[in-house]
C-alpha cells in the first residue's frame, strides 16, 4: 500500500464505515419485523403452535432435521413435511408415534421420543403452520 | 515471554487442544453414522453427536481466543494483566461448566436436560449452536464479561496499539451478539432472523475482528516488519469484513420467510465477503516476503500464512460458492453448506488459533522457539491436517453437487433418504478423510512432546550463527 493512503485514513474507513452499515442494518431490520406479518402469518400462531416449536426446541429436532434449510442435514427438510405427507397433521404424529425405539439394522432411524398425544398434535401443528410460511417458494418441490 | 503474567494463557490453550481432540473424535462418530445409521443408536443418536461435535468447537475455539488475549494484550500493553487470579479462576469456571454441558447432553436424553435446567422458565434450548442449557448460557456471559473485565483494565493501564483496540472491539462485540441467544420468540421466522444476529454476526462479523487482531500479532512478531504497515492493513481487512459483512447476513434471509429484498442484499453484499480474507492471505504473504527478520520458529510463520490461504479457500470462495441467491435456491441446506462449514471453521479460526499457539507457548515454555525436530514434526500436523480438511472439504462438495443434481435441481426429484443411499460413497470418503485428520491432530501433539530445552537451545544457536554468516558474507 502507498504512502498517501495513511494508516489514520484506513482507520476512518472502519469506523464510518462500520457505523454506517450497522445502522442501514438496523433500519432494514425495522423494515423487515413490519413487514413480516403479511408473510409469516402470525395470527395463526395458536398456543397449541406455540407449544409446538417449545417440543421441536426440547427434544433438539434440528439436530438431525432442516426446517426452512437451517439445522443438520442429516434427516429430511421439514419445512413442508406437512405438504409431503399429504397435507396431513396425523400423518406427522404417526410417523413420530410409530419409530422403532431400538431403531432399524444399519439404518439411521429417528428416535422414540415418547411424545404424549399433546405434544404430538402442537408439533404437528407447528409444522403445519410453518408449511405456511411465504418463503419465497423454496424449496424447489415436494422432496424439500 | 516479556510479562510473567501472559503465563495464564497457556491453561487455556491446553484446554482448547483437549476439547479439539473430543471435537474431532465426536465427528468421527457422526461421520460413520452417515453411512452406518444405526451405529451408537440409541445411546449416542446423530443429534446428541453433533451438539457435542459443534458445542465443543465453539467452546475450543473461545478457550483459544481468550488464551489468545491473554497472551497478547500484556505484551502489546506492554504492562502485566490486571489480574491473573481472575484469569484463573474464569478459567476453572468455563471449563467445569462446559464439561458438564458435555456430560448432560451425553448422560440423559436432551428434553430430560431441558426440564432439569429449567428450560421452561426462559426457553433457549434447542436452536442450532446455542443448545446449551439456559444456566450454562448465563455462565458464558459471567465470564465473558469477567474476562473483558480483566483485559479492559489492562488495556486501560497500559499502552493502547491498534491491534489491541481491535481485539477487543472484537471480543466486546462477540460477548454483546451472543445476548441474542436468549431471544426466542415464538414466532419462528423471527426465530431465525435473530439466531442469525448470534451465528452470522459472529462468524462472519466481531470473529474476523479477533482473527485479523492475533494474526497481525504473530506477523509483527515473527516478520518484524514496521507496526504502521501492519496496522495500516488490519484497518483496512476488518473495515472491509465489517463492511461487506454486516449486510452479508442477508444471504441467511432468502427462504425463511423475510422479504426478498434480502435476495438483492444478501447476494450483493456477501458476494463481496471473500474480499477481506483474500486481504488476509495478501497480508500474510506480503509481510512474510518483506521480513526483516528471520524467526526461528518456521512453524508459526507456517500456519499464520496457512490461516490466510485457507480462511480466503473456506470462507471465501467455498462460501461465495453458494451464496448468490439463485444457486443458494438448490443449495441451501444442503452437503454443499456442509462442506464450506468445515473449511471455513477449520481454515479461518481453527487455524489462527494454533498460529498463535505455535508463536507463544514456546516463548511460555522458556525459548524462542522450538527445537527443529520439533518443527518439524508440528509442520508435518499442520499439512496432515489441512490436506485432509481440504479431502473432507472436497468429498462434502461431491456429496453436494448430487444430491442437489438428484433432489433439487431436477424434474424428477427423488426423496431424501433415497438420495442419501445413492451419495454414501462421498460419506465413506470423506470419513477415512477424517480419520487423516485424526492422525494429523494426534502428530500435532506429539509434536509438543518432541525435543527438548537443549536441542531447542542447540538448533536456536545455529540459526544464529548461520543468520551472522549470512550476513558477513553479504555485507
Amino acid at each position: 500500500m502507498n504512502e498517501t493512503f495513511t494508516k489514520s485514513m484506513a482507520r476512518n474507513i472502519f469506523y464510518g464505515g462500520s457505523v454506517f452499515f450497522i445502522l442501514v442494518f438496523l433500519g432494514l431490520t425495522f423494515h423487515t419485523e413490519k413487514v413480516l406479518p403479511e408473510r409469516d402469518h402470525r395470527e395463526n400462531i395458536t398456543p397449541q403452535v406455540v407449544l409446538g416449536k417449545k417440543v421441536w426446541e426440547d427434544n433438539n429436532c434440528v439436530g438431525c432435521h432442516s426446517i426452512l434449510g437451517e439445522g443438520a442435514y442429516f434427516a429430511p427438510e421439514l419445512g413442508n413435511v406437512y405438504q409431503r405427507f399429504g397435507n396431513s397433521t396425523e400423518a406427522i404424529k404417526l410417523f413420530i408415534k410409530s419409530r422403532p425405539a431400538e431403531g432399524i439394522p444399519g439404518r439411521r432411524s429417528m428416535p422414540q421420543f415418547n411424545l404424549s398425544e399433546e405434544e404430538l398434535e402442537a408439533v404437528a401443528q407447528f409444522l403445519k403452520w410453518t408449511s405456511e410460511i411465504n418463503t419465497s417458494n423454496w424449496p424447489p418441490n415436494i422432496q424439500g | 515471554m516479556k510479562f510473567q503474567s501472559q503465563s495464564v494463557a497457556m491453561p487455556y490453550f491446553i484446554a482448547a487442544l483437549g476439547l479439539f481432540v473430543g471435537q474431532i473424535i465426536f465427528g468421527l462418530i457422526m461421520g460413520l453414522q452417515y453411512v452406518v445409521g444405526d451405529f451408537m443408536f440409541p445411546e449416542i443418536p446423530f443429534n446428541v453427536a453433533r451438539m457435542v461435535h459443534t458445542n465443543l468447537l465453539i467452546v475450543w475455539l473461545l478457550f483459544g481466543f481468550m488464551g489468545a488475549a491473554y497472551y497478547l494484550v500484556p505484551e502489546e500493553s506492554e504492562t502485566e494483566l490486571y489480574s491473573t487470579k481472575l484469569a484463573w479462576v474464569l478459567f476453572w469456571t468455563f471449563l467445569i461448566a462446559g464439561a458438564l454441558t458435555i456430560v448432560g447432553y451425553l448422560a440423559v436424553p436432551y428434553a430430560r436436560l431441558a426440564e432439569l435446567t429449567g428450560n421452561d422458565l426462559l426457553p433457549t434450548m434447542g436452536r442450532e449452536f446455542l443448545e446449551q442449557p439456559t444456566i450454562t448460557k448465563v455462565g458464558i456471559v459471567i465470564v465473558a464479561l469477567g474476562f473483558l473485565f480483566n483485559l479492559g483494565m489492562t488495556v486501560l493501564k497500559g499502552r493502547k496499539t491498534v491491534i489491541n483496540t481491535v481485539l477487543m472491539i472484537g471480543l466486546v462485540g462477540l460477548a454483546v451478539m451472543f445476548l441474542f441467544s436468549f431471544y426466542n420468540p415464538e414466532n419462528l421466522v423471527r426465530d431465525k432472523f435473530y439466531w442469525w444476529y448470534v451465528v452470522h454476526l459472529w462468524v462472519e462479523g466481531v470473529w474476523e475482528l479477533i482473527l485479523g487482531a492475533i494474526l497481525a500479532f504473530v506477523l509483527i512478531k515473527t516478520t518484524g516488519v514496521d507496526r504502521e504497515v501492519i496496522e495500516k492493513w488490519l484497518y483496512m481487512i476488518i473495515a472491509m469484513a465489517l463492511i461487506t459483512g454486516i449486510l452479508g447476513t442477508g444471504h441467511h434471509f432468502y427462504w425463511i420467510g423475510t422479504p426478498e429484498y434480502w435476495q438483492w442484499l444478501g447476494s450483493i453484499f456477501s458476494a463481496m465477503e471473500p474480499i477481506p480474507f483474500f486481504m488476509m492471505t495478501l497480508f500474510a504473504f506480503n509481510m512474510v516476503n518483506k521480513r526483516r527478520r528471520e524467526h526461528p520458529n518456521k512453524a508459526a510463520v507456517l500456519w499464520a500464512m496457512g490461516t490466510g490461504v485457507m480462511a480466503f479457500l473456506g470462507a471465501g470462495v467455498w462460501g461465495f460458492l453458494h451464496t448468490l441467491a439463485p444457486v443458494n435456491y438448490y443449495t441451501h441446506g444442503t452437503q454443499i453448506t456442509a462442506s464450506h462449514g468445515h473449511m471455513a471453521f477449520y481454515g479461518a479460526y481453527a487455524m489462527i488459533v494454533m498460529s498463535i499457539i505455535s508463536y507463544a507457548v514456546p516463548h511460555m515454555r522458556g525459548r524462542i522457539a522450538n527445537s527443529n525436530k520439533s518443527q518439524v514434526t508440528e509442520m508435518w500436523g499442520f499439512w496432515l491436517m489441512t490436506i485432509s480438511m481440504v479431502f473432507i472439504t472436497l468429498f462434502l462438495t461431491g456429496a453436494g453437487i448430487l444430491q442437489v443434481w438428484m433432489q433439487r435441481y431436477t424434474d424428477t426429484p427423488m426423496p431424501f433418504m433415497s438420495v442419501q443411499d445413492k451419495i454414501a460413497i462421498f460419506y465413506w470418503l470423506r470419513e477415512f478423510a477424517g480419520v487423516t485428520f485424526l492422525i494429523g491432530l494426534v502428530v500435532y501433539l506429539a509434536s509438543f512432546f518432541v525435543g527438548n530445552e537443549q536441542d531447542a537451545a542447540e538448533d536456536y544457536a545455529k540459526a544464529v550463527a548461520k543468520r551472522d554468516l549470512e550476513k558477513a558474507v553479504a555485507g
